[in-house]
């Protein structure tokens, strides 16, 4: 089942003439902690012609460009929210391998939390109306039955 | 031959029909030599789906290249084990070999069934031909393998070249006993709602086929995990692609089925619930199965262009999830609910662990499939990648994981949460004093890796817990504790071998997230780079000739003068480049490296990994594959199914 993911990869590397490394040795910061920075972001940045590959796995001319794109925009003092707005103004929200929550993806969002707390809800209410029906194991009128039998028999 | 195959397969086909309709008739009617029909035809359709897959085989292994599928997907000059690999490589040839351990299954039901009821066994089979029906119409009309090329040509196409390694032969065949192991299981809930009659003793047949399918599924994923890991070349281990999504989500589902199999069998409760997770297992191998050949995840429009297979997938999709809920929404309601039970006993755990991963299931589900319905529906492009489900996904798995460890040890009914806890106190205490040590020595930066390590030693030591006060260790003498623990039942030991391959597998990933490091430098030869903790020189490129390929291969050594070699190929046929990363296992740590381009001033680029504990990831796959093993060779289930567990041995004896 992995062969279309190969497939894909496949594709990813016959547009190159030679198999490449995706992070260029060039490319690295001088400063660590700002490259440490750059890789995280470039993680969750979708690289646009590739099959699901973030910019930071791709060895695409168009993840290097972008890979080299954040990495200025922090040398530049940008934080990481303002790298993610300067990019997703160019490229858009396809860009982002984790959306932004808006109404359109919602669904996406929610459905964990919804269905956790539906399941737990429902789950807790089939245990109380176990508990309700052990409690009741007798009605009102099953007990002044019952006690009326026993009257009979002491009599 | 070829001729021989394909018509061995048409047959195959008709005599699926026969499957499909006669036995289930018989068993409406109690007729029982229209029920008879089903064990002799499954068998037959198997035999001959066999002699079809024997015949592509045999032509992939003489080259035929007269039959297009060969031509596209094998050359000559490939090794033999590709060769024969390759039959499996392509789209036709996988769909083959699917169908093939569909009607083994299948052929395995009929064959060891002997104690089945006669009419459960009749609509088993008569399922299971429905599939076999299907995918079979499936094959020959748009998939067909057995078609021939005249002229014939002279040289084949080669296969693709990252699907030249020995992951093809081990991978596909894992993971399709899983996926289709799980139709088994369909089959007999579905046969359940057709009969509107459900019990233990189904639970008992069921759970052997459960245990297999998931079995065989760990291990086609962790096998693939590892293919994709070695060959993709940046040494990643899991990358939420679609495709690989697609096999988590039936593992997820199976799981949990698993777990509910288990309550029902012990104390009949949640049996529609489990009638439903074996359907919704099934579905979503199905689902899987539409993902990875419709085309639909390389683009929506993809679909669009080349539908047939597609739009076939779908029928099948929507007539057999469809159509099981419609059956189940039709006879749920008749079939009565079973034990009670308090919140905190074995029950309640095992629904708390249903209730986290079915919702894991959906987060993965509707991740995956949300890009495609936002572009089908909304015309709106967004990804949905690693970033969003390591978000969601390890959230939802956390509190599961703390609880794995309290499971075994609650009491079936009724338990008490306080008196397991305080058995569990050693291996609480333990846990959080690893994970201050790994604070301490990692210069108190990563809380978050220290909470990773104190979970994974939690589930380690909880497992081991488990047994230990199953055998009594500590309250009786020694040897009375030994004869104890030798004398427990082998599921017991099952769940503890899972348990704890389940935590090598969640510390691997831990340490290697939190603890691994990465080198990136233009090296020369005789200069070196600093990885680990260790010093890697590089020695030099040379050129390298394979049986289809050139290579350049990349020498390192280490201190202590181990080689390791990493290499670009070049396959020609193709005109395709691969990496072969150069790996050196230290214990459970790796090194990893990797060439990238050579400079103009005569160096190369080298990216090298740390890849600290980064085996237990798959380690733990394998241990989790040994307890189901031993789970399945328990004799409580040889007792309450001996037919089928019988069946279980040889398909697992088939797949080594």
């Amino acid at each position: 089942m992995r062969l279309c993911r190969f497939l894909s990869v496949v594709l990813v590397l016959l547009a190159m003439a030679l198999p490449s490394l995706a992070v260029q040795p060039d490319e690295v910061l001088k400063d660590p902690v700002l490259e440490a920075r750059a890789r995280s972001l470039s993680a969750g940045l979708r690289c646009m012609v590739c099959q699901n590959q973030s910019i930071d796995d791709s060895n695409a001319d168009l993840a290097r460009d972008l890979r080299i794109l954040v990495r200025e925009r922090l040398q530049a003092g940008d934080t990481d929210a303002e790298v993610l707005d300067y990019v997703v103004a160019r490229y858009g929200e396809f860009v982002l391998l984790r959306p932004r929550f808006s109404w359109g993806n919602a669904l996406l969002w929610l459905t964990p939390a919804i269905l956790l707390l539906a399941g737990i809800g429902y789950a807790f209410s089939r245990s109380r109306a176990h508990n309700r029906q052990r409690a009741q194991e007798l009605s009102d009128d099953e007990q002044a039955r019952l006690r009326q039998i026993l009257q009979e028999t002491e009599h | 031959m070829i001729e021989i195959g394909h018509f061995a397969l048409v047959l195959a086909f008709a005599l699926a029909l026969v499957q499909s309709t006669v036995p289930l008739i018989g068993a409406w009617r109690g007729d029982a030599r229209m029920m008879g029909v089903g064990p002799t035809v499954a068998i037959t359709g198997f035999a001959l789906t066999a002699l079809a897959f024997v015949a592509l085989l045999s032509a992939f292994a003489q080259s035929d290249f007269s039959v297009a599928n060969v031509w596209q997907n094998s050359h000559s000059l490939k090794p033999m084990l590709f060769k024969i690999t390759g039959v499996w490589g392509s789209h036709e040839g996988s769909m083959l070999l699917w169908v093939l351990i569909l009607t083994f299954f299948g052929a395995l039901v009929a064959a060891f069934g002997g104690n089945l009821p006669e009419t459960l066994k009749a609509n088993v089979l008569a399922v299971q031909g429905w599939i076999g029906t299907t995918f079979l119409l499936f094959i020959l009309t748009t998939s067909n393998p057995f078609v021939r090329l005249n002229p014939a040509p002279v040289e084949g196409q080669d296969l693709n070249p990252i699907l030249q390694d020995i992951g093809l032969a081990v991978h596909p065949p894992l993971l399709y006993l899983g996926y289709v192991g799980f139709s088994i299981c369909f089959s007999f809930a579905v046969a359940a709602l057709i009969e509107g009659r459900i019990d233990a003793a189904w639970a008992r047949w069921v759970r052997p086929w459960t245990l297999a399918a998931w079995m065989f599924l760990t291990g086609g994923i962790a096998m693939g995990s590892y293919w994709a890991y070695y060959e993709l070349g940046w040494g990643g281990f899991w990358f939420w692609d679609p495709v690989e999504n697609a096999s988590f989500m039936p593992w997820l589902a199976g799981t949990a089925l698993l777990h509910s199999a288990v309550v029902m069998e012990k104390r009949s409760a949640l049996k529609i619930w489990t009638l439903l997770l074996a359907i919704l297992t099934f579905s979503l191998s199905l689902l899987g199965t539409f993902l990875v050949r419709s085309g639909v995840l390389t683009s929506v429009h993809a679909f669009a262009t080349d539908p047939s297979r597609g739009v076939f997938i779908l029928a099948i999709l929507t007539l057999f999830i469809g159509g099981s809920f419609f059956l189940f929404a039709l006879r749920a309601q008749s079939l009565t609910t079973g034990g009670l039970f308090h919140p905190i006993s074995r029950e309640g755990a095992l629904v708390l662990n249903n209730l986290f991963l079915t919702t894991a299931t959906a987060t993965v589900l509707v991740g995956t499939l949300y890009p495609l319905l936002m572009d089908a529906l909304a015309g709106t492009k967004i990804s949905v990648g690693a970033p969003f489900f390591n978000f969601t996904f390890i959230p939802l798995m956390v509190p599961l994981l703390v609880a794995v460890p309290f499971g075994p040890m609650l009491a079936w009914k009724r338990s008490d949460l306080f008196a397991v806890s305080q058995r569990l106190a050693f291996a609480f205490v333990s846990a959080i004093v690893i994970a201050l040590m790994v604070l301490m020595l990692s210069d108190r930066k990563s809380a978050l890796a220290a909470a990773g390590i104190a979970l994974s030693s939690w589930l380690l030591l909880g497992a081991v817990t488990d047994l230990a006060v199953k055998a009594g260790i500590g309250k009786v003498s020694a040897g009375v504790a030994f004869r104890r623990l030798a004398g427990l039942p082998r599921s017991m030991f099952g769940t503890a071998l899972a348990h704890f391959g389940l935590g090598l597998t969640v510390l691997g990933i831990v340490a290697v997230t939190a603890f691994g490091t990465e080198s990136i430098a233009t090296l020369k030869k005789g200069e070196a780079l600093d990885i680990g903790g260790r010093h890697v020189r590089f020695e030099g490129l040379r050129p390298v000739s394979g049986p289809n390929y050139t290579a350049q291969t990349g020498t390192f050594t280490l201190e202590d003068g181990t080689k390791i070699e990493s290499s670009k190929r070049f396959y020609p046929v193709r005109q395709m480049p691969t990496t072969e990363a150069g790996i050196k296992t230290l214990i459970f740590s790796q090194i990893y490296i990797q060439l990238g381009d050579e400079t103009a001033d005569g160096g190369v680029v080298v990216h090298a990994w740390w890849k600290p504990l980064v085996t237990l990831i798959w380690l733990g796959g394998l241990v989790m594959m040994a307890g189901a093993a031993v789970s399945l060779s328990d004799r409580r289930l040889r007792v309450g199914a001996p037919a089928a567990r019988r069946a279980k041995l040889a398909s697992a004896g088939g797949a080594q």
